[in-house]
């Protein structure tokens, strides 16, 4: 579902954030990239989702070349960013009908799509809401249900529980699960929690300074250490949860290229509030 | 089919539908022009005749309507609509022109609120003359636009608003909107000829005095077109650029 050689990004003002990163990703699997912050995660993602041209190497994502085909890949890919991707005064359901008109859906087909995506997440009866009047758990399943409405066969999600409370996130991860279980559903995610990429990996790729350290299975990237926690410790010499509290604002990418990084660090409200929470609980 | 044409309208569709629930913007963004009209303008007719006037109105209307249009894509950018749409199949250029063909419908929409308040206060243009002018403007919002929306893509988001508010009042007054530029002194008077929006002014005039086959009304239309496809040409280079 993904392959990547040698995939690279250096920024022009020369920060090398992504070096050569091969990936390996097959359909069905929910992958996790996991590392501290500013490792390249996000800027690996935004490579994958065709929003951040490569500078080195050559990557096939959901059966289409990256370069030679960013299109055929948006037709295929769903992708969910950090901050997400509805603003306040935006009415919720219109707008995930127009991103399902984008797609291409005939009108009846993108409202029956809409209703169908709303009800799987629960959110039907929010549909007429401005996106500033949900909470950080329903905001997220909205993000979401704009990454699935079309359907795709493969997802991307750039830290999907960060800030949100532990039974909204057990909640996200039991939908990711049902739809890898009953669609056959790629995800390709970051996350800076191991509990998460435990929980919900079935492979994790380590990445530290731009390039992949260590990959396997949760148990293999492990081996001898008690708990991910050490094996991450030994792997970088940093523990993630140290750092682990608000990790999404430094990360790479999101400065050098303000087009649309700024979701992660400069939004407002609801998440931002929930963030703080994230801050609290990676303190403790 | 899922082409360019069809993507625009959606968002087209979508733009002015939230333009038109948030009828405060609608009415704010024509404030300036209409209060110029109403407070201004009958200070003016003692001097000069509503028909001079309104065209130049309707130029500092469009310099602050379409022209400050950029704000909105400020802040979708920053909630990340505009990610979330840029990972969609849809042409970018698409989503440019039905941003930018909203904002021009707002533009008229506002211009010819702004003509009917003139109507009632004494402008009395032929009718072709009025429907030539608009559609004009809604040229010129076009091009505005794209370039706002271009620079706010560009330039630190922060400093877009005050930036783009205190560079539309120097265009505004050297269109001449306000006095004809005949009245300027020779100095000023170069200065806005180097300005595009002079010109479209001076067009307008001639067409609300039901004049319209002049030498200003060809270099006012000229000028509009040019201006109105190099600003969408830069747009859409920059949108496309912005990221990759």
């Amino acid at each position: 579902m993904i392959m990547t050689s040698g995939l690279g990004k250096t920024f022009p003002n020369g920060a090398e954030a992504v070096r050569g990163v091969d990936l390996a990703v097959e359909a069905g699997e929910i992958v996790a990239l996991l590392g501290p912050n500013g490792a390249g995660k996000t800027t690996t993602m935004r490579m994958l989702t065709t929003l951040l041209r490569p500078t080195v190497g050559t990557a096939t994502v959901a059966g289409h070349d990256l370069l030679a085909d960013p299109r055929g890949v948006r037709r295929r890919i769903g992708y969910v960013s950090q901050g997400g991707g509805i603003g306040p005064a935006d009415l919720v359901g219109e707008e995930l009908e127009l991103h399902a008109l984008l797609y291409g859906m005939r009108p009846a087909e993108a409202r029956e799509r809409v209703a169908e995506t709303l009800e799987r997440f629960g959110l039907a009866h929010l549909a007429g809401l401005p996106g500033g009047a949900l909470s950080g758990g329903q905001r997220r399943r909205f993000d979401l249900a704009f990454g699935l409405v079309h359907g795709p066969s493969l997802l991307f999600l750039d830290e999907p529980t960060t800030g949100l409370d532990p039974q909204s996130r057990a909640d996200l991860w039991n939908h990711l699960r049902r739809l890898r279980q009953e669609r056959g559903l790629t995800v390709l995610l970051t996350t800076h929690y191991l509990d998460e990429a435990d929980a919900l990996a079935d492979r994790l790729v380590v990445i530290d300074h731009g390039a992949v350290i260590a990959e396997g299975t949760p148990a293999e990237v492990k081996g001898g250490a008690a708990t991910l926690d050490e094996a991450f410790l030994a792997l970088t010499g940093r523990s993630l949860r140290d750092g682990g509290g608000d990790g999404e604002d430094g990360e790479d990418g999101g400065g050098a290229d303000r087009g649309g990084g700024g979701g992660g660090a400069d939004d407002t409200g609801a998440s931002g509030a929930a963030r703080e929470t994230a801050g609290r609980r990676g303190a403790e | 089919m899922n082409g360019v044409v069809r993507q625009s309208w959606l968002v087209l569709r979508h733009t002015t539908r939230v333009a038109l629930r948030q009828k405060t913007g609608l009415v704010f963004g024509a404030l300036q022009p209409l209060l110029y009209l109403v407070l201004f303008g009958p200070l003016f007719a003692t001097v000069g005749t509503w028909e001079v006037l309104v065209p130049g109105l309707l130029a500092q209307l469009g310099l602050f309507s379409a022209g400050l249009a950029g704000f909105g894509i400020v802040f979708d950018a920053r909630s990340g609509v505009l990610e979330r749409l840029r990972v969609t199949p849809a042409h970018r250029v698409a989503l440019l022109l039905g941003r930018v063909l909203g904002s021009s419908l707002t533009l008229l929409l506002q211009s010819a609120a702004l003509v009917a308040v003139g109507y009632a206060l004494g402008l009395r243009a032929p009718l072709p003359g009025v429907l030539a002018g608009l559609v004009l403007m809604a040229l010129l919002g076009v091009g505005l636009a794209a370039l706002s929306n271009a620079i706010a893509l560009t330039m630190n988001p922060d400093l877009f608003a005050p930036v783009m508010s205190t560079v539309v009042v120097p265009l505004t007054l050297l269109s001449g909107a306000f006095l004809p530029m005949s009245m300027a002194p020779a100095w000023l008077d170069a200065l806005s000829r180097a300005t595009p929006f002079r010109y479209v002014v001076e067009a307008v005039r001639d067409l609300f005095a039901g004049r319209y086959l002049t030498p200003a009304v060809a270099a006012g239309v000229a000028v509009t077109a040019v201006l109105t496809v190099a600003c969408t040409v830069i747009g859409t280079r920059v949108f496309d650029r912005a990221n990759a």
